[in-house]
């Protein structure tokens, strides 16, 4: 019974991620084109958002700067739970092409906020970063959201 | 006009604060000029009618190590010439007069001069950091910048 409950719950999240628009880089422009008619992320009910109060997903799309950091953090603060994060790209897993020697770079995304996907590629292409939507979906399909807490 | 004719135009006009034409390996040709008189110089380029630079395309920061220089690219709609002027300063406490009431344009790149070379322009407007945080501490571009370690907790 409640792993019943367990799988509706979790197929209503996977289905409708909603994604906060939020590029800051050239992997913002994949990220726009998969979002568009020919690659529709639609179709796996991720829809974008342009604020994070009304988001689930994260995706951070782009190089972050330590500028940056402190309106990611407070982005993902704004987002209610349950929510999840996306780091795609070099410059969002590891800072990329920025990891040696740039002052300014923060040197991947998770040392700012947890990280679900990892999507590799410079910038990945649309269909990477549905596989890795698809991803996402698999692991919010296994989460456990009823029954004893350990 | 060729180089060398605004080179005598402003030789003539400032003397001694115009220092040298640097014309090999260089397009547009650069004309050193003394820091103190860049003002007056820039004002001249611009409001004079045979030059009319009305257009500052660029002005950056250069550093050679023993010393700054600030660079400043120009070009005239008018006349379809280009010039290039730039003026060297010390290594400690490097500064010149601002020319963003000479090009308005000047401001973002000024700001941006002192943000990454930390070099003062005196009487600017508005002369903030311009691409780094606010508490950003020292000058990246300079080439004895040390990096930080941490930045507000965040390994750098």
């Amino acid at each position: 019974m409640v792993g019943n409950a367990d799988l509706f719950v979790n197929w209503a999240r996977k289905s409708s991620l909603w994604y906060l628009l939020f590029a800051t880089a050239c992997c913002g422009i994949e990220l726009m084109q998969a979002g568009a008619s020919r690659y529709d992320m639609d179709r796996f009910g991720a829809v974008f958002r342009a604020t994070p109060r009304q988001s689930d997903l994260m995706l951070v799309a782009g190089t972050i700067t330590h500028k940056m950091a402190d309106r990611v953090k407070r982005l993902y603060e704004q987002m209610p739970e349950p929510k999840y994060v996306i780091a795609m790209g070099s410059c969002a897993n590891t800072g990329g092409p920025f990891y040696k020697d740039s002052y300014c770079v923060v040197k991947g995304v998770d040392l700012l906020i947890p990280v679900d996907v990892y999507i590799p590629g410079c910038p990945p292409r649309p269909e990477a970063l549905i596989d890795g939507i698809m991803k996402l979906q698999k692991i919010i399909m296994q989460k456990k959201n009823f029954g004893a807490k350990a | 006009m060729e180089a060398q004719a605004i080179f005598d135009a402003l030789k003539g006009k400032f003397g001694d604060a115009v220092v040298e034409l640097q014309s090999e390996g260089f397009s547009p040709a650069f004309v050193v000029v003394a820091p103190a008189a860049v003002k007056e110089i820039a004002r001249f380029l611009k409001d004079d009618p045979a030059l009319s630079f009305d257009s500052l395309m660029c002005l950056s920061g250069v550093d050679y190590k023993e010393k700054f220089a600030v660079a400043y690219h120009l070009h005239s709609m008018k006349h379809r010439h280009a010039i290039g002027v730039k003026a060297f300063l010390p290594r400690e406490n490097p500064s010149l007069p601002t020319v963003d009431d000479v090009w308005p344009a000047a401001n973002f790149h000024e700001r941006e001069a002192f943000d990454l070379f930390g070099i003062a322009f005196e009487g600017s407007k508005d002369l903030r950091r311009i691409l780094l945080p606010e508490d950003w501490e020292g000058h990246p571009l300079r080439k004895d910048y040390k990096y930080p370690d941490f930045y507000h907790g965040i390994k750098v």
